[in-house]
């Protein structure tokens, strides 16, 4: 009695399980206009999330059938979980080669909805307004440790960074730093951008990076111009402002109807005011697709 | 009839019983498994040794399926260790402090008001510690000591020694009470004064419970994450002083645990060091059995 009890809880709780990992096949077989339905998931990239949460909303609201959810998690778990299809959709900042094997990367395809720029930002009692790439690389790999060395008062510099394994340092570390590998040991590490944000406000002599998203209507903190170059979305376009990226929304193989609706949603004119607004950068503006 | 359905409900309730303790058991084994599992990875799959887990600094794990980067844990354990030490050297004085108020000074107040205050205490969730750290404790230390930056050793440590004073003391408290009357009486009845009671006879009669509470205090300490990450100020370096920022075992898990790849060597040395907590909770737990286990008849 106990141990078929037993075995029959396992039993259920391993259905449960399998139930909960099979549940992203959306139906495909509504081919009437206009009414689409469906289900689609989404995790990875926090960087990314508040993007499409908004386009999710949108999206609802004119195609009520179709239920999103969003999750946050990191780039790494998008992609794993896409590649693992418990997901339709992989939020990443970084290539999804970079971060799984080729065999789980090879069924994925890459839609690069938007674009991010990462602004270098101090705080506001540093001053400094423009740096040149040579004094950045030098500050953020901890040679210059005085701010009075690049201009500014006689105070320490106080790096604010995130972890090694996030898709934004990664970028900055990338573009701006021109791959030198940041100070570690002298940086404090935040992991979360708004929280980043917070530490540069709070804290004098304090240098970080975020992207221009979380700069929308903020006036606590000062954005550094990289050799001379102001880091705005028209920079961005334009090519003269380097530090960017491609943000990724990867699906293991070709989209569904409803899931190819709401990417061609994302990545349309309409929604793509909304994008620019919110500080993001729409994919087909860029004059140079490559660094 | 009745006789039958009395054996129905005899049994029913026994064999729920019997499942969710067998669950409990299954499910902490299955964890612990899991842990040696993917922890194991850093050793066998990535050819690192334990004694450079364990003993070095250098901290450099690849993102990646190669085994070139550096997996010395140090930083995170010295951090942990740092950190929790010095909350539990601030905690525990003032939790042995106001369990022998609570039960020996002042017993009545205790019960009604002290006690209960000190529970509602405990159930406050770390978040909301480490926000408010974050927001009065860090602009505070900033100003008393004129740091530029509040993060450290020392906030994480003030932080911690809050959140676990409530489980020292309620754990602490429930042993000197449960010293028994008769030996109180005698300790009065050979002419001791109260406070010569209360510190030659009950705390040393208590003592074994008050140990425990010590342990569990740390133990709650050593797996906070939040409020701990809120406040440190994150840095991959080994404390240099009581203001320095610096990194303990949870707090690099939390921060990484998101982002790195699944299946590269930063994930199997993060899991290792999961494998670490899950051992130092558990030498925890049996330093707890060993002075809770009720001494012979």
């Amino acid at each position: 009695m106990n141990k078929f009890l037993k075995g029959a809880m396992i039993v259920g709780l391993s259905a449960a399980m399998v139930g909960c990992s099979s549940n992203t096949a959306s139906d495909d077989s509504d081919s009437k206009n206009e009414s689409l339905s469906g289900t689609i998931t989404a995790a990875g990239s926090s960087a990314l999330k508040p993007l499409v949460d908004v386009a999710a909303e949108q999206f609802s609201n004119e195609n009520p059938d179709v239920s999103i959810t969003v999750d946050a998690g990191g780039s790494g778990e998008g992609l794993k979980q896409v590649a693992d299809k418990t997901v339709t959709l992989g939020n990443s900042d970084v290539a999804a080669e970079e971060k799984l094997d080729k065999d789980q990367a090879k069924d994925l395809v890459d839609h690069q909805v938007c674009v991010v720029t990462m602004a270098p930002i101090v705080n506001k009692d540093v001053g400094v307004k423009d740096l040149t790439k040579q004094q950045l690389i030098d500050i953020f790999t901890g040679k210059t440790t005085n701010w009075k060395d690049v201009g500014g008062p006689d105070e320490d510099i106080v790096l604010v960074t995130r972890p090694t394994s996030s898709g934004t340092r990664a970028t900055f570390q990338k573009y701006a730093l021109d791959g030198n590998e940041e100070a570690s040991n002298a940086s404090m590490e935040t992991d979360d951008s708004g929280v980043l944000l917070q530490n540069v406000t709070d804290t004098r002599g304090a240098i970080g990076y975020v992207a221009l998203s979380y700069l929308v209507d903020n006036d606590d903190v000062d954005t550094v111009a990289i050799d001379g170059v102001e880091p705005t979305l028209e920079n961005t376009y334009s090519g003269d402002y380097k530090v960017w990226t491609f943000e990724h929304m990867y699906t293991n193989g070709e989209p569904d109807k409803a899931t190819k609706a709401f990417l061609d949603y994302i990545m349309g004119e309409k929604f793509g005011k909304k994008m620019e607004s919110l500080g993001y950068g729409v994919s087909s503006k860029m004059e140079k697709t490559d660094h | 009839m009745s006789r039958k359905s009395m054996f129905c409900k005899e049994y029913f309730w026994q064999i729920l019983v019997t499942i969710g303790g067998l669950l409990v058991i299954f499910v902490t084994l299955l964890i612990g498994a899991f842990l040696v599992y993917k922890g194991s990875d850093t050793f066998f799959k990535f050819h690192h040794t334990l004694g450079e887990f364990l003993g070095s600094a250098n901290w450099a794990p690849m993102d990646n399926a190669s085994s070139k980067g550096h997996v010395g844990a140090l930083i995170f354990i010295v951090g942990s260790l740092c950190v929790c030490g010095l909350a539990l050297l601030i905690a525990t004085p003032f939790a042995l402090g106001s369990s022998i108020f609570m039960t020996e000074i002042s017993p009545k107040f205790g019960e009604k008001f002290y006690r209960p205050m000190v529970e509602i205490f405990a159930g406050i969730p770390s978040v909301v510690y480490g926000w408010v750290g974050l927001t009065v404790l860090i602009p505070f230390l900033k100003k008393v000591f004129d740091l530029q930056v509040g993060h450290s050793v020392l906030a994480a440590s003030l932080v911690l020694s809050i959140m676990i004073f409530p489980s020292i003391t309620s754990v602490a408290s429930d042993a000197i009470r449960a010293v028994s009357k008769e030996t109180r009486m005698a300790a009065y009845g050979l002419g001791s004064t109260r406070w010569q009671t209360i510190y030659r006879v009950v705390i040393p009669a208590a003592l074994p419970g008050v140990i425990s509470g010590i342990v569990l205090g740390l133990a709650r300490a050593f797996g906070e994450a939040l409020a701990v990450a809120m406040v440190i100020g994150q840095t991959t370096a080994l404390p240099k002083s009581i203001f320095s920022t610096s990194k303990t075992l949870t707090t690099e898990i939390a921060a990484q645990m998101g982002n790195a790849m699944e299946g590269g060597e930063m994930k199997a040395a993060l899991w290792t060091m999961a494998l670490l907590l899950f051992l130092i909770s558990l030498l925890f737990i049996t330093i707890i059995h060993k002075f809770s286990k009720p001494k012979g008849e």
